[in-house]
Order: structure tokens, then sequence, then C-alpha cells
């Protein structure tokens, strides 16, 4: 049998379950973002009297929170640096690559293993939050439904949030090949760079809606009513099109730096 | 068939790999010696790839080893048995390695059951000693059935009957027609399980032919060694100088 592409996704998957961390890491923090919205959900189920002026977005931002978002970006963007660093930090990579010269089909499929991965998982703790904080104040006939104006958009941005993050993780892995390093660094890039960028010129603005972060949380306001009008407003397409370029600007660093570099 | 022709490496000012060029054929067990810091190990990453040679070639039945799409079918190799993550079983580690090369899972059984890791393929590699995690390397060069084999001190970390099978593993791989290369600081083990040698220090070629020739004029692998590279050596004792004053 020729070995083609998809003995290499095979492979790359083999690899992500069977690091026992990695499951670890992934199913405890769902746990810990569900808590941490649900216990939103219940501050604003328990707030709540009839009669009381109550907008969509509210709701919305119990269904994820901002420290959920923090927590979504953190653990994504280690996973991701966990598939790139464990091979690094080990050796392992050299056995890797011994065994498939091609290196860059292998860092292809090991960012293909973990988009599909990381989209997964971010559905599933985007929707399962969306569900049970909407199910809680549905208690209080507050609760949206997934039929709602907007409500796929924002379980949508929520979940591929996740590999956009991760593929920035693995990125950064390769790049500095070191765990504590990577994890700075993800910290940094992801997480305190959006909130230095100020939108009073449209370049930084321009800068500051073209990050991850930033995207999410334009993309998950679904309700502008109550914001406040910016001068450079970011848009919902070039929200996305952040999310695209992050990634594909991560996957591609990886490919061509993992190519050129000794071992 | 390995070729290495005129390889050169240097890192900034060192050069650890020096116009180096040597041929290793099939059916012989080829042994590849020098002192700590030679180029040895060096000179294996080129010929796979791992690094890119500064000048020169090194080539793999006429090809580069990078130009190959997959590697494991045509070159088994142990480098280091440490290039493996902790965190995963034995089984799971060659498992991956397999899929990569659309070698059926029921290879990686039949390669444990070879190396003697059958009892342990469900352990985390972590928990292995140094002896069982060559074994798994071993296990990873044979995975693929390949024509052509690289290791790099094998024996670390064996005991006795670990080193008399891989001893005889290697004899076996020769008389299958397969080309073996192996790196290894043990002069009585080159002795019994060598047919060429390969003497480089300081990254240059010292000496190339069978282990009769270079060992015909003193007697033993050894004192030939020792008198090859006495000039290339970069850790000898301040003892080996005064004996060699002495002589």
């Amino acid at each position: 049998m020729t070995p083609r592409f998809h003995h290499l996704l095979a492979a790359e998957w083999t690899k992500f379950w069977s690091l026992r961390s990695i499951r670890w890491v992934l199913g405890v923090s769902v746990l810990a973002m569900l808590a941490v919205n649900l216990r939103s959900a219940q501050y604003v189920y328990a707030g709540y009297r009839p009669g009381d002026t109550f907008h969509p977005q509210n709701a919305f931002d119990t269904a994820f929170t901002l420290v959920g978002a923090d927590l979504l970006l953190l653990v994504t963007a280690s996973v991701g640096a966990m598939v790139s660093v464990s091979e690094y930090a080990t050796g392992l990579l050299r056995t890797t690559f011994v065994a498939v010269p091609h290196r860059r089909a292998v860092l292809t499929a090991k960012a293909a293993v973990v988009t599909g991965v990381m989209t997964g998982y971010g559905l599933l703790i985007s929707g399962l939050s969306f569900w049970l904080t909407q199910a809680l104040l549905a208690g209080r006939h507050i609760g949206l439904s997934v039929t709602a104006p907007g409500a796929v958009r924002f379980i949508a941005a929520t979940a591929l949030f996740a590999p956009v993050c991760a593929l920035v993780g693995l990125c950064l892995g390769v790049l500095l090949r070191h765990g504590a390093a990577t994890v700075v660094a993800g910290v940094l890039v992801l997480f305190m760079l959006p909130s230095l960028c100020t939108d009073t010129h449209a370049w930084t603005a321009a800068v500051k809606h073209a990050m991850p972060f930033n995207a999410w949380r334009f993309l998950t306001q679904i309700d502008v009513t109550n914001q406040l009008p910016s001068p450079h407003p970011a848009s919902i397409l070039l929200s996305w099109a952040a999310y695209l370029g992050w990634a594909l600007a991560a996957t591609v660093t990886a490919v061509v730096v993992a190519d050129r570099r000794d071992l | 068939m390995i070729e290495v022709t005129d390889l050169t490496k240097r890192y900034g000012r060192t050069t650890a790999v020096d116009r180096l060029s040597f041929t290793v054929r099939p059916g012989q067990v080829t042994g590849f010696l020098g002192p700590n810091g030679a180029g040895k190990s060096t000179t294996l990453r080129l010929i796979l790839g791992l690094n890119a040679p500064t000048s020169g070639t090194a080539t793999i039945h006429g090809r580069s080893f990078r130009s190959l799409p997959r590697g494991l079918r045509e070159v088994g190799a142990l480098l280091d048995a440490g290039d493996v993550h902790g965190g995963r079983s034995g089984r799971s580690h060659l498992l991956a390695l397999a899929r990569s090369n659309a070698i059926p899972s029921a290879r990686v059984d039949e390669v444990l059951a070879e190396v003697g890791l059958t009892g342990a393929a469900r352990r985390r590699i972590g928990e292995y000693s140094l002896g069982m995690k060559q074994r798994l390397g071993i296990a990873g060069a044979l995975l693929g059935d390949p024509p052509v084999l690289l290791f790099d001190e094998p024996l670390n970390g064996l005991d006795p009957e670990g080193v008399r099978w891989v001893r005889g593993l290697l004899r076996k791989l020769a008389a299958e027609g397969r080309t073996v290369l192996l790196s290894s600081h043990l002069m009585s083990e080159m002795e019994h399980t060598a047919d060429q040698l390969v003497v480089i220090g300081r990254g240059r070629l010292l000496a190339a032919g069978s282990l009769a020739e270079l060992t015909a004029r003193t007697g033993s692998l050894e004192q030939t060694f020792l008198d090859l590279t006495a000039d290339a050596a970069d850790h000898r004792t301040i003892a080996d100088h005064r004996a060699g004053d002495l002589r």
C-alpha cells in the first residue's frame, strides 16, 4: 500500500489521543468553562424580576462569558502548543521526520488534526454552554433558543475561536520549541496584545480588530444597541477574516519553519 | 548502499564534519568509529536529512533521504533511544509510526515480540529502563522491514543478554543482504559484530577498510583506534598524555 496523506492524519490522530495529559486538559476544561458560564447565568437568573428590561445580549453574555472565553483561549492555545512542543522538547520529532522525511506534509497533518479536534471541542463547549445557560434562564422566560437571531453566529464564533487559538499555539511551539516559553508567548500574543490595542487611529483600530480575541468579542455582540459607537468600528466580515488570517498564517509559518530548520 | 561524498557541516566557526567521504555496502555490518565529538552523530543526522549539509551529499540508494515521501520502508534508524514521548505507551508510539507509513498494525505486535517488549507494550515509555527504550528504538527501526539500517550506540543500557541479542540481530540483518551502519564506542563489540570499519576524527575520515585490514598491524582494534585517533581526540586525559610521553 502506498502511504498517502490520510495515513499521516491517522498517525497524528493516534499521537494526539495517546497523550493522557491532553485528554485530561480537554475534559477538565469543559467542566471549568461550563461552571463559569452557568455561574453567570445563575447570577442573572437570581437577579431578574418580572418586568425588568432585558436585552437578548444579556442572555448571550451568559451563554459564553469573557472569563469563559479567556479560559477557552488559554486551554486551546496550550493544547496546540503541546502538540508541537511535545515533539521538539522530547526529540520525538527526529523519530517522526526519519519515518516521514516529507516535513511539510507532517506539519500540515498536525495542523489538520488540531483544527479538526479543536473545532469539535469548540462546538461541544460552545453548544453545551449555550444550551445549559439558556435552559436555566428559560426558568425566568428570558432564555434564548438556538433559532433566536444571531444565536448560530454566536455559537459558531465561539466554536471556531478554539482552532484559531490552537493553531497559534502550535505555531509558537514550532518557533520556540520550549514549553514554558511557548505558553508565555501565547498569553502575550493572544491575551495581552488585544487589550493593549486602541481604536483611536484607523490603523491601530485595524490591528485591534484583527486580534482573535477582539474578533470573537465582536462576532458575539449580536445586539449592539447599548454599545458605545467606535470611530473605526469592526465588521462581521473582517472579524471572520481575522480568524481565517490567523489560522492560515500560523499554519504556513509552522510548516515553513519546521521544513527549513536543522533538528 | 549509503554513499557519503565530500560531506561538510559547519556550525558557525566549528566544523563538525569536514569533507567526509565513505561508502557503506549491503550485506555487511559497517562499524562507524570515532572519539567523542568526532562528528559521528552529526554524520548520521546528515544522512537522514535531519540536518542540512553545508556542502557535499549523502545518498541512500542514490537518492537523498529528504526526497523520499516516506522513510520507514527505505531506512530504519535508531539515533537516540530518548527520542520518544514518555507519556505514550510503547505500542501507541510504534502504532503512530506505522500508520504514517501505511504499515499494518499487526506488524507493530510482530516487532514488539521480536525485541521482547510484548509484556511492556501498554506501559508508558516514561517507566521504561534505558535498555527497554533501546529495544523500542530498535523495534521502530525494524518496523518497515527496510533494506538500510542505522544504529547509533544501540548497546547503551542493555544487559549482557541484550548485547548478545543485538549482536545476533545485526549479523542476521547483514546476512539478509541489508546495509547496516553501526556506530559504537565499544571496541570489543565492534570486533564481534563489524565486517567493515569507518573511523573518523574531528569530522575527517581517518581510515576505512575491513576489520582484518585495520587490525592486522596492531593485533587489536582498540590499539588501532587509539593510534588512529591520537591526534584527533579532544578529550584525552592528562594520564593518557603522560602514558604517551613514556612510550
